[in-house]
């Protein structure tokens, strides 16, 4: 790592830090943009690095949010009677009740999600191609649908979960979710940034060249896709548990499995930004997220419309994103040489 | 759980029954998708809003007093041409492209038909009420609404119509040469843009029937169209593509185990199992070939 990178990533943890101070009517909405940015840079991963298009991440985002909730309730109430009654009306949880549910479910909601990605990634990792993209497609659905049919967390009528409590000033629920959300933000992109400065992401992007190519050279490629999808559900569950808390409410297939929202907003949000880059889901999640917040209000009632036209714009006009472009503009900033006589030459060729 | 299934035997002959008349609707369906995923090489997840936009216009001519069953007429002429429509605005710059690339877009266009169907018609569930009456099988131990014999028999109909139909006319055998190798077609002057709109027209027709169908004995909702596409992605890979008895015989086995999952574990989870058999299957697919495979090695 050199000087500038070291200047620059301590300025954007400073600046992250301060970002709630300085727009504190943001604080919701950054926390927010932090999920994003998790969600985004996980998917990465497996899209971007591995070549493996998943559309069933969404399942750890949900397995974390209902895991989460549902272990902050189950540890000191009976979890069946808060969802029958709606939640907060007959029990509340004492502050120290709060945190420490929400210490517990969100180790609940990292590692549960885990190990059920290493369970199924043998199975499912073995598709290729768009099979894989359907298959994770189904499971995301399967788990909305099955989950909504589940008395115990609420079924069809939600889950809430369990409200802030009182401890003094009105902005401390805010600052802790944007801190705890800042929090696991950080500890993705560390986690992320050193696995991609590893032989692990030359052995992610051989499985995306050329698989067959990358098993025939002795890698045990199965291994690396599953410890892949693992990490990805790690950070996701976590995003989930958070976000369970921050939105207060989880419904099965509106937030928790939320295919048509999150599910296709972490897909997007890597391809605008560029996928298979390290800033690319970060600078797409924030792009997107600024865009959703300043025009969706624009569009009240018409989002979905406009989330359509945006899909299809993005994938069509701009697959690359917005790293891609940079790189195609600016290769030099990218450390690729440029032979200007063989660029030339391609010119004249088109 | 409820077993009543299997301690009534007649209401195993009834499910079975639906079941298979559901069924060939779903064939009808996934024959649209194979055609379209043999020649293009597209998968195309709008295809259920493409059915619950067929069932729509056929809903609208009931609620203008016309007999719903005239949909399976007019839809298809209208939903040929909305299929031409987003050929020409999206999905030709997706046909050579990576596939995922074609299940993004065809999402993003699903998500915009979801939402302006839900614009123009409303949340609400709707059925087309056709007033056919029903049948009594078996000392009226069974009962199959009329209506859904006469959605069999027309798909059945379309179907084979479809099938004549690329045997014998011109535009059919332009259809399969592009299928078996669009270059080589295109070398021997096949206008294989021409073909590709053509058959992403006609997928939309088959699509617009079986919607017509679905709202006379159905219900249609503007959310409901994904479960229609995995469905018809599910009869496809298992039958494989342009394998039409087989796509046939798995639309029925899709429809039987469906009104069984039903009986056996309940409405609410109805859905939830079809998409679980998807990745059952999908899940079945891969160690079969992953042992074909190492056989190899």
């Amino acid at each position: 790592m050199n000087r500038n990178n070291l200047i620059l990533y301590i300025g954007i943890l400073i600046f992250g830090i301060a970002a709630p101070f300085i727009f504190p009517a943001f604080k919701v909405q950054l926390s927010i943009l932090c999920v994003l940015i998790v969600l985004a840079t996980t998917w990465n991963i497996q899209g971007g690095e591995m070549g493996y298009n998943s559309f069933g991440n969404i399942l750890f985002y949900g397995l974390g949010m209902y895991l989460c909730a549902s272990v902050q309730v189950g540890m000191f109430f009976p979890l069946a009677e808060w969802t029958e009654s709606g939640g907060e009306k007959t029990f509340v949880h004492t502050p120290a009740q709060f945190f420490q549910g929400m210490a517990v479910g969100l180790i609940v909601a990292a590692v549960v999600p885990t190990i059920v990605a290493g369970l199924i990634g043998y199975s499912i990792l073995g598709l290729r191609g768009h099979y894989f993209a359907i298959c994770t497609l189904g499971l995301g659905v399967a788990a909305g649908e099955i989950s909504g049919g589940i008395e115990i967390i609420g079924a069809g009528q939600g889950f809430t979960t369990p409200p802030f409590p009182d401890v003094g000033s009105l902005d401390s629920r805010g600052e802790f979710f944007y801190f705890l959300s800042f929090f696991v933000l950080v500890l993705t992109f560390i986690t992320v940034r050193v696995i991609y400065s590893t032989r692990f992401k030359l052995i992610l992007n051989a499985i995306r060249d050329n698989e067959d190519k990358a098993e025939a050279m002795g890698i045990e490629t199965m291994k690396y896709k599953i410890v892949g999808w693992m990490i990805s559900a790690f950070f996701c569950g976590l995003a989930g548990g958070i976000m369970g808390g921050l939105v207060g409410y989880i419904d099965s297939t509106d937030v928790a499995f939320d295919g048509r929202e999150m599910g296709v907003f972490m897909v997007l949000m890597a391809i605008l930004g560029g996928k298979g880059t390290l800033w690319g889901p970060i600078i797409g999640a924030t792009v997107f997220h600024i865009f959703k917040e300043g025009f969706w209000t624009f569009f009240l009632g018409w989002q979905y419309v406009a989330l359509g036209v945006l899909i299809v714009v993005i994938v069509i006009y701009f697959p690359e994103g917005i790293m891609g472009w940079l790189r195609e503009k600016y290769p030099e900033r990218f450390g690729e040489v440029v032979d200007e006589k063989d660029r030339k030459a391609q010119v004249e060729l088109k | 759980m409820d077993f009543m299934v299997f301690q009534y035997p007649m209401i195993s002959v009834q499910a079975c029954l639906d079941g298979i008349l559901l069924g060939i609707l779903f064939a009808l369906i996934a024959y649209g998708m194979a055609l379209q995923w043999g020649v293009m090489n597209i998968i195309n997840i709008a295809q259920g809003d493409l059915v619950i936009l067929g069932g729509y216009i056929a809903y609208f001519m009931y609620l203008y007093g016309i007999h719903p069953a005239w949909g399976v007429v007019v839809s298809p002429i209208i939903m040929f041409f909305v299929g031409i429509a987003i050929y020409k605005l999206v999905i030709n710059k997706v046909v050579d492209r990576d596939l995922f690339i074609s299940i993004l877009a065809t999402f993003g266009i699903s998500i915009l038909f979801m939402q302006l169907m839900n614009f123009a018609f409303g949340a609400d569930v709707v059925l087309a009420n056709s007033d056919y009456g029903t049948t009594m099988l078996f000392n009226s131990n069974v009962v199959l609404p009329n209506s859904k014999i006469f959605s069999a028999f027309i798909s059945i109909l379309f179907a084979i119509c479809l099938v004549i139909y690329m045997k014998k006319s011109k535009l059919g055998r332009a259809i399969r040469a592009t299928a078996q190798n669009a270059r080589a077609a295109k070398i021997l002057g096949v206008d294989t843009e021409k073909v590709y709109a053509a058959t992403f027209g006609i997928n939309a027709a088959l699509c617009g029937v079986a919607g017509a169908l679905i709202s006379i004995t159905f219900t249609i909702h503007p959310y409901m169209g994904l479960p229609y596409t995995i469905r018809s992605f599910m009869i496809v890979i298992v039958a494989g593509l342009g394998n039409l008895p087989g796509v046939a015989m798995s639309g029925m086995g899709l429809g039987v185990f469906e009104e069984f999952a039903d009986y056996i574990l309940g409405t609410e989870f109805r859905i939830g199992s079809v998409f679980l058999l998807l990745v059952l299957i999908l899940v079945y697919r891969r160690f079969k070939l992953s042992r074909k495979r190492e056989y190899l090695k």
